[in-house]
């Protein structure tokens, strides 16, 4: 088990420069999501981390060593790749005893440290199958299991689920936690599905275009957001922005329909700056309210524990999941109200938290 | 106005004639469509073979039909010790050749499997010796070889001086022999590098990657990784690969035509000496015939070592 250190990292292939300097802490036994959308840098970095990608500048320690020019083996970290990556010409065994293999250990070794391994796993049945023999969700187990048996200081877990049908992703999300909580191994995971991020993590760290937006346990993300990314990418259906002007206390959209300031926050309420600005509302924050803002509806979607509905307001489309069943149809006006306690305003132009 | 012509048009319902019907019954279907191929093997592949296996038991010369003589070819051939030195040349070249070829093959596909500068253009470099007609390339490989004119003695002798006399490629039997197995090396490395090379494509990188960090040397990468996935592919190409090299004519039909004193005829060779120029074409039809056990089992080697593995079958249980 191990810290590891991630300092003002930059990687360029070529003239391209995909991260842009970024430093991360992750505690021992932390279990650390970088999140963000395809092309943000996030498996680069874990690349990097796992000695696949060289470092272009900045530091990588892991356990307080620098290990920019350590060769992968001797980094002390296991990986699990996105499509497993398991040697298809052997079984299970093999694929779980390759490392030892390697540094030829003897039989009775192998046998002890893969048994441990299927062992926590539930593969015991399964050694002398073949991968092309196993369902994903065995094959990820079988991934997970080579990077037991390495004994490793990190974990590295690259997109590990998104190769899975939806009800094994939500499975083995919980295994992998619990494993995580078992093991207590330092864990670095990489996914661009924010519902895996939010479920799993100690910290976030959330990654747009080579640059971190912000780091912070799941649930600071979703309740402070520091900018329009973080507030969007985090949390399903994606928070609404409103587009409007904070003036005299309101803020009022182009049509005249005026919103509530936040009370939370520093420069929240009455205090809050006047001028352009972007008013961001959770969908299961806004509530039916007699005296609400007249909303168009335009969709209703009922999931059974909630109804969606989408709308529009002032020519702008806002959502709305609501706990109550909503029976509005498509044309009628539904009044909504937002829990001024729990909006959001951003700047318009930086994008930042105001 | 358009939109009420619209609805009111119906698709016409095609009326099966018997022509139609004959196609639509399957039986029927399944023969016509065997039928060009069906000829083509008839006519290009059994009709030949046949032939010879036919004239291999005759004494039939160029110009006058043969009879019927049972074995009395082969028996001819047990005691012929031309034969015999054709048969052990044959293996011989096909063994090494074989070998060589793989071993350089693999080699290059390895190396062109990295990523090199100029990747492309060297990938068709790669690929001439075997677009170029082979005989051309032999008749390059004759002048590398000729007694007086080869760059090789050229070079030994006028330029490094480590040499007083020119090489002597051609004239005698095992420089002759070595010289052809070179040649056909030479022109067999694309087809087993670039076969090999799209093998090599064939194994996902991730799988280096996850080597790496369970601390594989490139050796043991190699060794655990690269080789065995690439076995079903290296299997078929080596068994093209024995097949084209065991029936091979032109490299030495060009080159040496079986010289120096018969010692480099290929049974290929030897089988068109006899039975073309020689005009006996029963005793050729028979050395050609000879070649088939070779075939058969160069054919079996394959059937046993392409049957696929057990790691590569479907799912299920085992």
């Amino acid at each position: 088990m191990a810290t590891v250190e991630i300092r003002d990292v930059r990687k360029a292939f070529g003239p391209l420069e995909v991260l842009h300097g970024v430093s991360v802490d992750m505690a021992d036994g932390e279990f650390v999501v970088l999140v963000g959308p395809s092309g943000c840098g996030k498996s680069t970095l874990l690349r990097m981390l796992a000695g696949l990608e060289n470092i272009t500048s900045g530091e990588i320690a892991i356990g307080g060593k620098v290990v920019n020019t350590v060769p992968p083996k001797d980094r002390d970290i296991a990986m699990v790749f996105q499509n497993y990556a398991l040697y298809p010409h052997m079984t299970v065994f093999d694929n779980m005893a390759f490392s030892l293999t390697l540094a030829k250990a003897p039989k009775a070794v192998m046998e002890q440290e893969v048994g441990r391994a299927a062992k926590i796993l539930g593969l015991e049945q399964l050694l002398q199958r073949y991968p092309r023999q196993l369902s994903g969700g065995q094959r990820q187990r079988v991934a997970m299991g080579r990077a037991i048996v390495r004994n490793p200081q990190v974990f590295l877990f690259d997109e590990p689920l998104s190769n899975l049908d939806a009800k094994l992703r939500v499975q083995m999300r919980a295994e992998i936690k619990e494993l995580h909580q078992r093991l207590k191994v330092t864990t670095v995971y990489v996914t661009h599905d924010q519902i895996e991020a939010m479920t799993m993590a100690d910290k976030i760290v959330v990654m747009n275009g080579g640059n971190i937006e912000q780091i912070g346990q799941p649930l600071d993300l979703y309740d402070r957001p520091a900018n329009l990314f973080v507030a969007g990418f985090i949390g399903s259906p994606a928070m609404n922005m409103v587009k409007g002007t904070v003036t005299g206390g309101v803020l009022r959209m182009d049509d005249g329909t005026t919103w509530p300031l936040p009370t939370n926050g520093p420069n929240g309420g009455i205090g809050a700056k006047e001028g352009p600005a972007v008013y961001g509302v959770r969908p299961e924050h806004l509530r039916l309210d007699g005296n609400g803002i007249p909303a168009t509806v335009q969709v209703v979607e009922p999931t059974g524990s909630e109804t969606q509905v989408m709308m529009k307001i002032g020519g702008q489309s806002v959502i709305g999941a609501f706990r109550e069943r909503v029976t509005a149809k498509p044309g009628e006006i539904l009044p909504v109200m937002p829990d001024p306690s729990l909006v959001h305003l951003f700047d318009q132009q930086s994008g930042r938290r105001l | 106005m358009t939109v009420a012509t619209m609805t009111d048009w119906a698709r016409a319902k095609p009326q099966p004639n018997w022509l139609m019907k004959l196609f639509d019954y399957k039986p029927f279907l399944v023969f016509v469509c065997l039928l060009p191929a069906l000829g083509l093997l008839l006519v290009f592949l059994t009709y030949p073979l046949g032939l010879g296996i036919w004239l291999s038991f005759t004494d039939t010369k160029i110009g006058r039909a043969g009879q019927f003589i049972g074995l009395e070819n082969f028996e001819y051939l047990l005691d012929d010790p031309q034969f015999w030195s054709a048969v052990f040349y044959s293996v011989f070249y096909t063994g090494v050749a074989t070998f060589g070829k793989f071993a350089l093959g693999l080699w290059l596909a390895l190396l062109l499997n990295n990523h090199i500068p100029f990747k492309s253009l060297l990938r068709a470099v790669i690929l001439l010796p075997w677009i170029v007609p082979t005989v051309l390339s032999a008749l390059a490989f004759w002048w590398l070889y000729d007694p007086q004119f080869s760059v090789f003695s050229y070079l030994a002798v006028d330029i490094l001086h480590i040499r007083s006399r020119p090489f002597d490629f051609l004239s005698t039997t095992w420089p002759a022999r070595w010289s052809l197995i070179a040649a056909n090396i030479w022109r067999g490395i694309p087809f087993v590098a670039i076969s090999l090379l799209a093998g090599l494509q064939t194994i996902s990188p991730s799988l280096y990657e996850a080597a790496l960090l369970d601390g594989s040397s490139p050796w043991q990468r190699f060794r655990y990784i690269t080789f065995p996935l690439l076995m079903p592919i290296l299997a078929i190409v080596m068994t093209f690969s024995i097949i084209f090299t065991f029936t091979d004519f032109q490299l030495v039909y060009a080159i040496t035509r079986g010289g120096p004193l018969n010692s480099t005829h290929l049974m290929a060779t030897l089988a068109f000496q006899r039975g073309i120029s020689g005009g006996e074409l029963g005793e050729g039809a028979a050395i050609a015939v000879a070649m088939i056990p070779f075939l058969v089992g160069a054919t079996l080697f394959s059937y046993f070592a392409l049957s696929r593995r057990k790691w590569q079958q479907g799912e299920g249980d085992d």
